[in-house]
């Protein structure tokens, strides 16, 4: 198996402080990897520097390109979507416009309605609120519809921050479990990044902890959900 | 009360101007949130090279196209040019950059054409328009002008991928990088539309108020004071406020005694004034539905 995204050396500043003192992980084509670690470890400085979003040094490489001068925009018309915390969503337009949003940098338009069924069948109850401003949506219903803005890119990896945040436990499940869907059917890669490191190593296969940020343990979900220390200080039991 | 309907009429038909100056307004003000000082000065030099071509012996329409695509290119590059480098600097770097915009306008625009006042031709006549003693022809071409061109600009942005971006990039500029927007470009198409928009008014003005390079001074005025009644980020309630605008003004001229022509300039301010502090978003202001 070959890497898909290749992450070496990353260090990243806000202002003076460094938030990452190079991070280095990899994420094989077709896997849902997650990032753990406490708040403030640098997860979601970490998805941020792969979309160039902050000023960090060091080298990332997708599908063999080089990311680390190209601007956002161009980041993710490779295929890398990013669902960023707070899930970005376009607050003052409609569900559907939102959705059209997601697709705004693809080529081929006449795929597009078809792909706005397909997330309608993914997610029902955007559907029957596609006309409504999407700021009118309950939380959960925003992080579906960030969701589901992103796969309307079509991407090849998609980048998830907390997706949990703010949750109620049910619909965490269900979301994840949508998650999982679409890494498996729609052979979309998978970053995610979370506090709830419980539920993130059930659905991930590959994990890596991040503490102040450096990389201080990676392995197999499995390997890392058995581990005493990540236990301990993550699973809490 | 002929009078009346008389002074209403006019002031659609001056309202369509302020209009049309307010959408230009209203366009940059969406994509920079800031006030263009130089918006009516971006008009006159457009209205100028429209001339400029006539005088060459272009016919009139040619000369406006030729003119809306001159402007279009123009407010592109003064954005690449003098504000993109400006993007992240505070409000005031800005006012500054406005300024230096329209003195340096108005000063090359006095230097080429020099300040004598020049006609300029209306495309629609200046006859009595379907016999009607109250309005022209030409009045009624701008009031049918500025009707046209809101419902272009609500297709463009209700229908076009393009326009869905601009919005979007406007709204929301980090969530719009994330899918793949480049908002910078999206700034830059804002600034050429709107001085394509300003070099339509100005085009519609000149016959009426003739060209030297300081025709859009008061214009500008009441185009602010159109775009904030109409609350500044709709496009629908700039050519409304336009409107009302035009004919609040020539009532109060002709209604309230010693106001006259001199003092009408002064009832702009007084109305930007007014809306602002009773009610800031304006009558069109984006209202956004909360949740409680």
């Amino acid at each position: 198996m070959t890497a898909m995204l290749h992450v070496k050396d990353l260090r990243a500043y806000y202002g003076q402080v460094q938030a990452l003192h190079g991070l280095e992980f990899e994420l094989q084509e077709g896997s849902l990897t997650t990032l753990l670690g406490a708040n403030g470890a640098g997860k979601t400085t970490t998805l941020r520097s792969i979309c160039n979003m902050i000023r960090s040094t060091g080298s990332i490489e997708f599908e063999g390109k080089k990311l680390d001068n190209k601007s956002t925009e161009s980041i993710v018309r490779l295929g890398i979507a990013h669902v960023p915390q707070g899930r970005g969503t376009f607050t003052t337009m409609t569900v559907e416009e939102n959705l059209q949003l997601g697709a705004i940098s693809r080529k081929d338009t006449k795929a597009i309605g078809d792909d706005i069924e397909r997330m309608y069948a993914h997610f029902p109850v955007l559907k029957q609120r596609h006309t409504q401003q999407a700021g009118t949506l309950s939380g959960g219903e925003q992080q579906m519809l960030a969701v589901a803005r992103a796969l309307m890119l079509r991407p090849r990896l998609m980048l998830l921050d907390e997706p949990s945040f703010g949750l109620a436990p049910l619909i965490v499940r269900d979301l994840f479990k949508i998650l999982g869907k679409i890494n498996r059917e729609d052979k979309v890669s998978i970053l995610v990044v979370e506090q709830n490191a419980q539920l993130a190593l059930e659905l991930a296969d590959k994990a890596y902890v991040i503490e102040t940020g450096r990389i201080v343990m990676s392995g197999t979900a499995d390997e890392i959900a058995n581990n005493e220390d990540v236990r301990k200080s993550y699973l809490g039991y | 009360m002929e009078l009346f309907t008389n002074q209403v009429l006019a002031g659609i038909a001056t309202g369509a101007i302020y209009a049309c100056m307010a959408l230009a307004v209203v366009m940059i003000y969406q994509a920079i949130d800031h006030l263009n000082f130089a918006q009516g000065e971006m008009a006159m030099f457009s209205t100028f090279v429209a001339w400029q071509m006539m005088q060459w012996g272009i016919p009139y329409w040619g000369a406006f196209a030729l003119t809306l695509i001159f402007s279009f290119v123009g407010g592109i590059v003064i954005e690449r040019a003098l504000f993109k480098p400006l993007a992240k600097a505070p409000v005031l770097t800005h006012v500054a950059g406005f300024i230096a915009l329209f003195a340096i306008i108005n000063s090359v625009a006095g230097l080429t054409w020099d300040f004598t006042i020049k006609q300029f031709p209306s495309p629609f006549g200046s006859s009595p328009f379907l016999g009607s003693q109250l309005i022209s022809t030409h009045q009624a071409g701008m009031i049918g002008v500025t009707i046209i061109l809101l419902v272009l600009l609500f297709i463009f942005f209700r229908y076009t991928r393009v326009g869905l971006a601009m919005r979007a990039a406007a709204s929301m500029p980090e969530s719009a990088r994330l899918v793949g927007i480049n908002t910078s470009w999206m700034i830059a198409l804002g600034w050429g539309m709107a001085a394509a928009i300003g070099s339509i008014a100005g085009m519609l003005i000149a016959p009426v108020v003739f060209l030297e390079p300081n025709m859009m001074g008061g214009v500008l005025i009441y185009g602010f004071a159109a775009a904030v009644v109409g609350g500044l980020t709709s496009p629908l309630g700039a050519v409304i406020g336009g409107f009302l605008v035009g004919v609040f003004e020539n009532l109060v001229g002709t209604y309230i005694p010693g106001v006259g022509n001199e003092l009408k300039l002064p009832i702009a301010l007084a109305l930007i004034i007014t809306v602002l502090v009773v009610k800031p978003n304006g009558l069109f202001g984006r209202a956004i539905v909360k949740r409680v």
